[in-house]
């Protein structure tokens, strides 16, 4: 259905399209990301169950495989946007992070019971997807005019969400009919990311933005951090993330203050996901008309007006309803806003590099807060823990402000 | 346009082969067929998921007891996080009852009213990241229709002194003949323990350290557990009277609540296949069943 569009679509020149219309190239991608996350997320939902009753891995070595590639995946991630710039073929580099996350989905049922093979597995999976998320943001910005990023963003992450939501439900569904059929999953699961790929090289065209194979330094990547205006968006952003508390502990938070039934826990991320995809493309639209960095402050404001409902003693269906919002609308603020940002800071030769600079720093500076928060709450209580962040957010904010 | 052509042709022909793979896989689930709960005999979860008992297939479950008619199966649901307990009595209506999480352990009391059960739950603690799960395990009595929702809710004593803590996991019920007494294990920072529950006084008692997965003796006068050594567990059995601890005869790290048999042998699953043991610790381990886990006695 997207294919008309992708075809007509010439492929965009910064500043000569029309201001409300995004680029078939930006279509493309959204259509790769949506069908990529099905793909993803509906292996993310079924490994536990497969692991122990396909497997009958123990879930004591099931803590040892996950959460140990953080560290990877941002190295990774800076790797592919230098590569992306150097070779000055963004579409190279993410189809090879599509294509190795594909072919993992294929290996997962070959790596049997080894728990070695499974942990390589995944993390080559979670390899592919450091690789190709700095190529394929340079070329959403290489594919949009400078006045319309925001709004490629967001309709880029409206497109990511919906397959992310989507995952799960076609996992559980093909599980149900097919009665405890994992390999049937992991097939169906390979499928699609087969398709993304086929998208992704024959459809979605590379933006005659791209540079000429440029002879990109690594130091020259180091080098953009002395631009001061890319250097402060790096460092507020940084500062930002660290001051958030991570998903998992605001979810909790609103379970806990708002006296929700336990069981409501797994559903209380589809709230805020529905949010932010109904939100990313207006808001996207708004960062381009009333300033990014404006917006993205903004986006950090209510996330903080939620810490601080958490933290004051209230409780019910209606808190819970308004801190997922506020959730919803910090992401929606924040994630395609920062890259529509930091773009315009990044020399075209050195996009890729520039933005998987500025991704990593958050993405390390969230997982630290996230940490932070753990042992703040910890050590105290929930409510307290979310009262400090509120006020550590704030000052960062005002700190945040004196970036334009 | 001709790459356009192929780009369509390469889709379709990618559709067209994960729709073949899928149909070719729902073709061979068999029908569910009625078992026999008057005969003895083992029943188990084969490798596609389903109850087994000799060559009749059953409903499809991750985990599945029986006893004095009443089958206990508990399986995971089309909704992610979700379980959902079926209790089928000959004679009364099935009854299913939804619980958040993954399955884990599913039994049913030697008189066939209680059943007890034991759902994973991820996200549910407050330094665990991901990949760190909970446990919650809860009790239903057939009888009254109580739903002792998580045994988080009932008092629980260590070592004499009231131990209110927020970070207490649940797993592993196992009931006595009385449907009154039963037992678990309890972790929280301290540790792991052994509990004595009373379903009256909604109280639990620690016995002892270290005792995972109980399962109660026909008798009463045992449990068979999975004894932590490290990272790794292994199959002992307890004398409840005198305390004596006794390691079964097969070293093999394993994660089961383990089943009696009868009064002198246990099974348990371990590495996709159920074997049984000795319950004196003498002997060697036998091969009972391949591709099979979860083994419960018709009984």
């Amino acid at each position: 259905m997207y294919l008309s569009t992708i075809r007509s679509a010439d492929p965009a020149r910064p500043g000569g399209r029309a201001k409300h219309a995004v680029s078939g190239t930006v279509i493309g991608l959204g259509v790769v990301s949506l069908i990529t996350d099905v793909s993803a997320e509906m292996v993310t939902a079924v490994l536990p169950l497969y692991l122990v009753y396909g497997l009958g891995v123990g879930y004591l070595q099931l803590g040892a495989i996950d959460g140990l590639y953080t560290g990877a995946t941002a190295l990774l991630r800076l790797a592919g946007g230098y590569f992306a710039d150097r070779l000055g073929r963004p579409k190279a580099v993410a189809l090879v992070g599509y294509g190795l996350s594909a072919a993992t989905k294929l290996a997962l049922p070959a790596a049997g019971s080894s728990l070695g093979a499974i942990g390589l597995v995944i993390g080559a999976d979670r390899a592919g997807k450091g690789i190709r998320t700095a190529p394929r943001d340079a070329m959403i910005t290489l594919a949009s005019p400078a006045d319309g990023l925001g709004r490629a963003f967001g309709v880029h992450r409206a497109m990511d969400t919906a397959g992310a939501l989507l995952g799960p439900i076609v996992a559980f569904g093909l599980l149900t009919v097919l009665v405890g059929d994992y390999p049937a999953v992991f097939g169906v699961s390979f499928c699609l990311a087969v398709i993304a790929v086929i998208v992704l090289a024959v459809f979605v065209r590379a933006p005659a933005g791209t540079v000429e194979r440029s002879r990109v330094r690594l130091r020259a990547g180091f080098a953009l951090l002395r631009q001061p205006a890319l250097r402060g968006t790096c460092l507020a952003a940084a500062l930002l993330g660290v001051c958030t508390v991570g998903d998992m502990f605001l979810f909790v938070g609103v379970q806990r203050s708002a006296g929700l039934p336990p069981g409501a826990l797994p559903l209380l991320p589809l709230a805020t996901a529905l949010t932010f995809m109904a939100l990313a493309s207006p808001v996207g639209r708004l960062a381009d008309r009333l300033g990014r960095w404006k917006v993205f402050l903004a986006g950090h404001v209510v996330l903080l007006a939620g810490y601080v409902v958490l933290a004051a003693s209230v409780s019910g269906w209606l808190v819970a309803a308004v801190v997922l919002a506020a959730h919803g609308v910090f992401y929606a603020c924040t994630d395609g806003v920062l890259m529509a940002h930091a773009a315009p800071l990044v020399p075209e030769p050195l996009r890729a590099t520039g933005l998987a600079i500025v991704q990593t720093g958050q993405a390390l500076a969230r997982a630290a807060g996230a940490v932070a928060f753990g042992a703040l709450a910890a050590g105290t209580a929930l409510r307290p823990a979310f009262a400090v962040f509120a006020v550590v957010l704030l000052v960062s904010v005002l700190a945040g402000t004196r970036i334009k | 346009m001709k790459r356009t052509w192929v780009g369509v042709a390469a889709v379709v022909l990618t559709v067209v082969a994960g729709a073949v793979f899928v149909g070719l896989r729902t073709g061979d689930a068999a029908a569910e067929q009625q078992l026999d709960l008057a005969r003895g005999g083992l029943l188990y979860v084969d490798e596609s998921g389903r109850v087994r008992q000799d060559d009749r297939v059953g409903p499809s479950c991750q985990r599945v007891d029986v006893a004095a008619g009443t089958l206990a199966c508990l399986r995971a649901t089309a909704l992610p996080d979700q379980a959902e307990l079926l209790v089928t009595k000959p004679g009364a209506e099935p009854r299913l009852i939804s619980e958040w999480g993954l399955p884990s352990r599913v039994r049913v009391s030697p008189s066939g009213r209680l059943v007890g059960w034991t759902v994973f739950r991820s996200g549910d603690s407050y330094l665990g990241g991901v990949g760190t799960f909970s446990t919650t395990a809860g009790i239903f009595d057939l009888a009254t229709g109580n739903h002792y929702g998580s045994l988080e809710d009932f008092a629980l004593t260590v070592d004499g002194k009231p131990y209110p803590a927020a970070d207490l996991n649940y797993w592993g019920v196992t009931f006595a003949r009385d449907d009154l007494t039963f037992y678990a294990t309890a972790r929280s920072a301290g540790g792991t323990w052994l509990v004595r529950g009373d379903l009256r006084t909604r109280t639990l008692t620690s016995l002892r350290r270290n005792v995972e997965c109980p399962s109660l003796s026909p008798d009463g006068t045992r449990v068979a557990y999975k004894f932590r050594d490290g990272d790794r567990w292994r199959l002992h059995v307890l004398h409840l009277a005198n305390g004596r601890d006794i390691p079964l005869a097969d070293p093999a790290h394993l994660d089961d609540q383990p089943q009696w048999l009868d009064d002198r042998t246990v099974a348990y699953g371990r590495d996709k296949a159920i074997y049984a043991v000795p319950a004196d610790g003498t002997g060697v381990p036998a091969l009972l069943r391949a591709g099979a886990s979860s083994p419960a006695v018709v009984r």
